[in-house]
């Protein structure tokens, strides 16, 4: 795919992949529309694609409240025209220290799930209809080996990216016909703040740059059709 | 549009998703459900679909310290909209009930909301309810103030306030409508894709639905206001190829028929791509060159759907089907049942 002029939504974009990919597609010449909850982390990171010459565009939104998706995909619309990518970023890991299973509350359980499983799920769903028409849109969902992999006190979180993975095998198989891809993608444990907080013993040399996994993100979406 | 439905039964929120198939050539009426309408379309076929997503065009603010709500009814080609004000209340109250706006003159400021503020360019000489502003925040800004602080025009026979997700048709993409272009919001993906494994194209155009009803009779009558439109080339090329192989072109909603025909009388009689505003009105004699059908929602009489309905049926052929929507229980509005004339 060549991504100069299209139009792309990444979550998630103020910070770690979401901030690296947000900086490689606006190199890339891609018309990109920014979702994050933090205002100032996404207006630096705005600043950096313009000042480097691509074209962004911020939107404040919590990607796990009901009505952001008609929100984002409207916004989205009017600014760039109808999305031809989105990258659902956003992730929520839930209480740091990490808890097990037995000690996560309700709470932090449908939050992990409203921000990994249903904000996706929704904004998916708004976009899906307008790719389906023109026949042609990918859609990245961001996950994690802690999907297929059951690591202790990753409960809520590894729920959930199961749970992404399998929305998008069955988005896949209904839309595909339509020209719309779904892709998934598991960076690996990257050095970013979610990183940190989770595994701060972790030696941050032994773990992937945002930006290195960005680059192989953007290189699979130009080798996708 | 203008909508005149106290005839038609009381709408309900989830459709019941009956369809009636008028077809004139024939002169029958048939009840359906919209499930059939594969079935209704012959390979060969294009059905053309408005893909504007609805805005959340219904502001609420202050202006001189007085309540103010306006409607969006579109933008201009130089940035400025067109509004329709509305004095206090909100939607609970039917429009034509609504107390008038405070006057408004060019340079009044209107405060929406934090941050969004607009200017009265110019009111309108039918209805000074009609005005055109100017948003003073810079577009971006703009984008994501309307999005704040906009909610969807609601309407007055709905219980509960309508969500901005619930007003789009499955496939909105750019906001450019006031107003749902409620016709194809029964089009879901599934029925879209049997309609396509048939042989039936679908393609798409966006055109700004506008307002349908202002509170004000003289500005009423004046509905549709001109609006704004853009036909994508392979959607002119889709028209052409149906045209040369027999098929019929079916506009979904009256929008596309504006847009069509609307683009197809400034190119004179030719189809052409690109955008346009049209200010066409379409009624009984209306010679469509372009669309040979129609899906739509439920029309009574003395709406302006229901003169754009007449467009493609006979003078008698109207009244009959405004008898049997009415004996037959169809519910009228935008979440209403749908009419196909098609023959």
């Amino acid at each position: 795919m060549e991504l100069r002029g299209k139009a792309v939504i990444v979550t998630g974009a103020s910070r770690g992949l979401g901030a690296a990919l947000a900086e490689a597609l606006g190199r890339a010449g891609a018309r990109l529309v920014l979702i994050s909850r933090d205002r100032e982390a996404l207006g630096s990171v705005v600043e950096r694609i313009r000042a480097g010459g691509g074209e962004a565009h911020a939107v404040v939104a919590d990607v796990s409240a009901p009505e952001a998706a008609a929100r984002v995909a409207g916004t989205s619309g009017a600014l760039v025209g109808p999305a031809d990518v989105v990258i659902h970023n956003a992730g929520a890991l839930g209480p740091i220290p990490l808890a097990p299973l037995a000690d996560t509350s309700d709470a932090d359980f449908e939050q992990a799930l409203a921000t990994n499983l249903l904000g996706p799920f929704r904004l998916t769903r708004a976009l899906v209809g307008s790719m389906a028409l023109r026949g042609r849109g990918t859609v990245v969902l961001v996950s994690s080996d802690a999907a297929s992999t059951p690591y202790a006190g990753w409960g809520a979180y590894g729920v959930s990216k199961a749970a992404l993975e399998h929305l998008g095998r069955i988005w896949d198989v209904e839309l595909s016909a339509s020209g719309v891809r779904f892709l998934t993608v598991d960076p690996g444990e990257m050095d970013t703040r979610m990183h940190r907080e989770a595994v701060p013993e972790a030696d941050p040399a032994t773990l992937t740059r945002p930006e290195q996994a960005a680059e192989r993100v953007v290189t699979l979406l130009r080798e996708a059709a | 549009m203008k909508h005149a439905v106290q005839e038609i039964a009381a709408p309900v929120v989830e459709a019941t998703g009956r369809l009636l198939h008028l077809d004139p050539r024939r002169g029958t009426l048939a009840d359906t459900r919209i499930d059939a309408l594969p079935e209704l379309l012959r390979p060969g076929d294009l059905l053309v679909v408005n893909d504007a997503a609805t805005l959340p065009a219904s502001l609420h603010g202050v202006v001189g310290g007085e309540p103010v709500e306006l409607r969006l009814a579109g933008e201009e080609t130089d940035g400025t909209w067109r509004a329709v004000a509305f004095g206090a209340g909100d939607w609970r109250t039917p429009t034509e009930s609504r107390p008038p706006p405070p006057t408004l003159a060019p340079g009044d400021v209107l405060h929406l909301g934090p941050g969004l503020r607009a200017r009265v360019v110019d009111r309108s000489e039918v209805s000074e309810r009609l005005l055109r502003i100017r948003f003073e925040t810079p577009r971006e800004r703009l984008w994501a103030a309307l999005y704040q602080h906009g909610r969807p025009v609601q309407y007055a026979y709905e219980s509960a306030p309508l969500p901005l997700a619930r007003v789009q048709t499955p496939y909105a993409a750019r906001p450019w409508a006031s107003e749902m272009p409620s016709a194809g919001r029964p089009l879901r993906l599934e029925l879209l894709a049997r309609i396509r494994a048939r042989g039936v194209g679908i393609a798409s155009l966006t055109h700004a639905a506008g307002l349908s009803s202002t509170g004000d009779p003289a500005l009423d009558v004046a509905l549709p206001l001109p609006e704004r439109y853009e036909i994508p080339a392979s959607t002119v090329a889709a028209v052409a190829l149906a045209r040369r192989s027999g098929g019929r072109v079916v506009a979904v909603g009256t929008t596309v028929v504006r847009a069509l025909e609307g683009a197809a009388r400034s190119g004179g009689g030719d189809l052409r791509p690109g955008s346009g505003v049209t200010d066409l009105r379409i009624g009984q004699g209306f010679e469509p060159r372009v669309v040979n059908g129609l899906l739509s929602g439920i029309h009574a009489r003395e709406s302006s759907h229901f003169e754009l309905l007449s467009a493609f049926l006979p003078g008698a052929f109207a009244l009959l089907y405004t008898l049997h929507v009415i004996t037959g229980g169809y519910r009228g509005h935008e979440f209403g049942d749908s009419t196909l004339v098609l023959g």
